[in-house]
């Protein structure tokens, strides 16, 4: 398992979540999500301006074999989307935690934040799903 | 794989295994008054012998009839290699494509009847074929609103298209909460029997997500597609085609209408070498822009390479389907009609472009020759003059149910009467004379035509 960086956050839905020092929210999958999804093929994005709520499907990220929804960790408004993407989806692949971002999200609700794992808890719960 | 059914002992062997006394246990969940304890209409079983007896007396009902009937299915001349060759174990045996390494022979056929539909409608991709044109149609509509990610979940139809398809759009987008705005077709005039461009352009329908084309149109007449397609793009609307292929064969590909082309393509595949067989299996057609390709509902052939660099065919885009995607698959539609869509594709290749031309200005010379000779009886008129192609509107001076029963005694099936979905037209019958018909054919309708209405 490679070292999960400390400054993330993440659902158990394996979306992270990163507060930045200008307030925003950037979100992306992680490196687990995207070694079980495979080689990826397409990223549907959310727009620029979406409102959305914790819970929200607001991406689609699409590999040869399953397409998978990718839920907001914090609820707020949509203000930056990796555009990148639809060109080279396979960033993901390459850099899950850095280039591979998908959208990143002007929070409402800080406490959100709060509210999801920490690298620690989220290495446990991938080590339960692997004893499964 | 062979088909062996269970034995008794197995059967036995597998409930004692879960602990079950019968097989009708098993349907315990179901409540007692949902279930049907018999099925009214269905009759006991008959022996081979009787059961043949039977479908010959169906077949005699059919045989010797001269056809002018088509309204959505049409009789055309299939050539006898089409089903000979379809009929090989090869083909008719091979289920559905799911294992790349055991099926390249299936999947190259798909592959090159996608490449045959996205010529002739001019779109950048089609599926592999869905179940029927009415079908394709719901679909196409579901996409379209996939494709508008905040689309207004609601759809403009002419009445002019075929009011079965209206009625299964209906049926299937209802429930998901997307209206159906059906508006009328032009009555009088030189746009009489189609959409009136000029007049719609006046109309305010507030916001849509698509407007439905069809060309051909169900009266058989050819729709102004080029300004019907500008003007619901200026409206920031999708236009969806609904096409006859082989009509397409002679007519503008919808990918070239108007200024940028109609987005999504559908259309019934029955007349590129599938028999009429009492209304079915036929397939559905469904082609798109490349830019919505990843909302196309059904799957995708695709042409690729293997590890050592040659060629081959897989199903690709499968991701957004039902078995993988589950509840949030484009479509619950997770096949297609692979038999038939083998039928059409080798008809289509042993015609050629030259050969569907030829056969579709057939089509369009005898229904030109028919309804010039039938609007010279007395009492008969076309109530709709614009260009069309094997199928034309007549206004009757009788019943059209009455003409249709008094040619049938002439073995003659004469059309597909108007009154039940368009009662404004009076006494109207839909006639189609295809390729199929000689000079004689069409001097025998006229006769007895005429005969009929004396």
């Amino acid at each position: 398992m490679s070292e999960i960086p400390g400054d993330l956050k993440f659902l158990k839905s394996h979306e992270w979540a990163r507060l930045e020092d200008d307030g925003l929210v950037r979100v992306g999958i992680s490196e687990h999500a995207q070694s079980q999804l495979g080689d990826l093929v397409y990223v549907e994005l959310p727009g620029v301006g979406d409102a959305v709520t914790v819970g929200n499907a607001c991406a689609v990220v699409e590999s040869v074999k399953a397409a998978s929804d990718v839920y907001t960790p914090v609820s707020g408004t949509v203000v930056e989307v990796n555009e990148a993407l639809s060109d080279k989806p396979e960033t993901i692949n390459e850099d899950a935690y850095g280039e591979g971002w998908i959208f990143a999200v002007k929070p409402s609700n800080p406490e959100d934040m709060e509210a999801l794992l920490d690298p620690d808890a989220y290495a446990e719960l991938l080590d339960e799903e692997d004893a499964h | 794989m062979p088909f062996i059914p269970h034995s008794e002992s197995d059967v036995r062997a597998m409930l004692a295994a879960i602990g079950v006394d019968q097989i009708e246990d098993l349907f315990d969940e179901i409540p007692a008054a949902l279930k049907a304890q018999t099925l009214q209409h269905v009759p006991a079983g008959l022996p081979e012998m009787d059961v043949a007896r039977l479908m010959r007396g169906y077949a005699a009902q059919d045989a010797g009839v001269l056809n002018f009937a088509g309204a959505g299915a049409y009789e055309h001349h299939i050539p006898a290699a089409v089903w000979q060759i379809v009929t090989r174990g090869e083909f008719y045996s091979a289920y559905t494509p799911y294992q790349a390494e055991a099926s390249q022979g299936t999947l190259q056929l798909i592959y090159e009847y996608q490449t045959m539909m996205t010529r002739l409608t001019g779109m950048d991709v089609s599926n592999a074929s869905l179940y029927d044109g009415a079908t394709a149609l719901a679909e196409a509509v579901l996409m379209a609103e996939r494709c508008m990610k905040k689309g207004a979940r609601r759809v403009l139809v002419p009445r002019s298209v075929h009011p079965a398809y209206r009625k299964t759009l209906r049926t299937i987008v209802d429930l998901q909460h997307i209206e159906v705005v059906e508006f009328d077709f032009c009555h009088a005039g030189a746009t009489a029997g189609g959409i009136a461009a000029d007049w719609l352009a006046r109309q305010d329908f507030g916001a849509f997500t698509a407007l439905v084309v069809p060309q051909v149109n169900y009266f058989g007449v050819l729709e102004e597609v080029d300004a019907l397609t500008d003007w619901a793009h200026a409206q920031g609307a999708l236009v969806i085609g609904v096409i006859n292929p082989l009509a397409l064969a002679v007519l503008k590909a919808p990918g070239q209408w108007g200024a940028k082309g109609a987005d999504i393509v559908i259309g019934e595949g029955q007349p590129m070498g599938v028999p009429l067989s009492s209304g079915g299996p036929y397939f559905g057609i469904l082609a798109c822009k490349q830019e919505f390709v990843r909302q196309m509902p059904g799957r995708v052939v695709g042409r690729t390479t293997d590890l050592d660099g040659r060629a081959g065919f897989t199903l690709t885009l499968q991701a957004r389907e039902q078995h993988i995607r589950r509840a949030k698959a484009t479509s619950n539609i997770c096949t297609n009609q692979g038999l038939l869509v083998t039928a059409a594709t080798i008809h289509m290749a042993l015609l050629g472009p030259e050969g569907l031309r030829r056969v579709a200005a057939h089509c369009m010379r005898n229904a030109r020759a028919l309804r010039e000779r039938l609007a010279a009886l007395p009492g008969v008129h076309v109530p709709f003059e614009r260009a069309g192609f094997h199928e034309f509107t007549l206004a009757l001076p009788v019943s059209a149910g009455t003409v249709i029963e008094r040619l049938a005694d002439a073995r003659i099936l004469a059309g597909v009467a108007l009154d039940e979905d368009f009662p404004e037209l009076g006494n109207a019958l839909l006639v189609c004379a295809t390729e199929t018909k000689t000079e004689a054919d069409l001097d025998r309708y006229a006769e007895a035509l005429g005969r009929a209405l004396r």
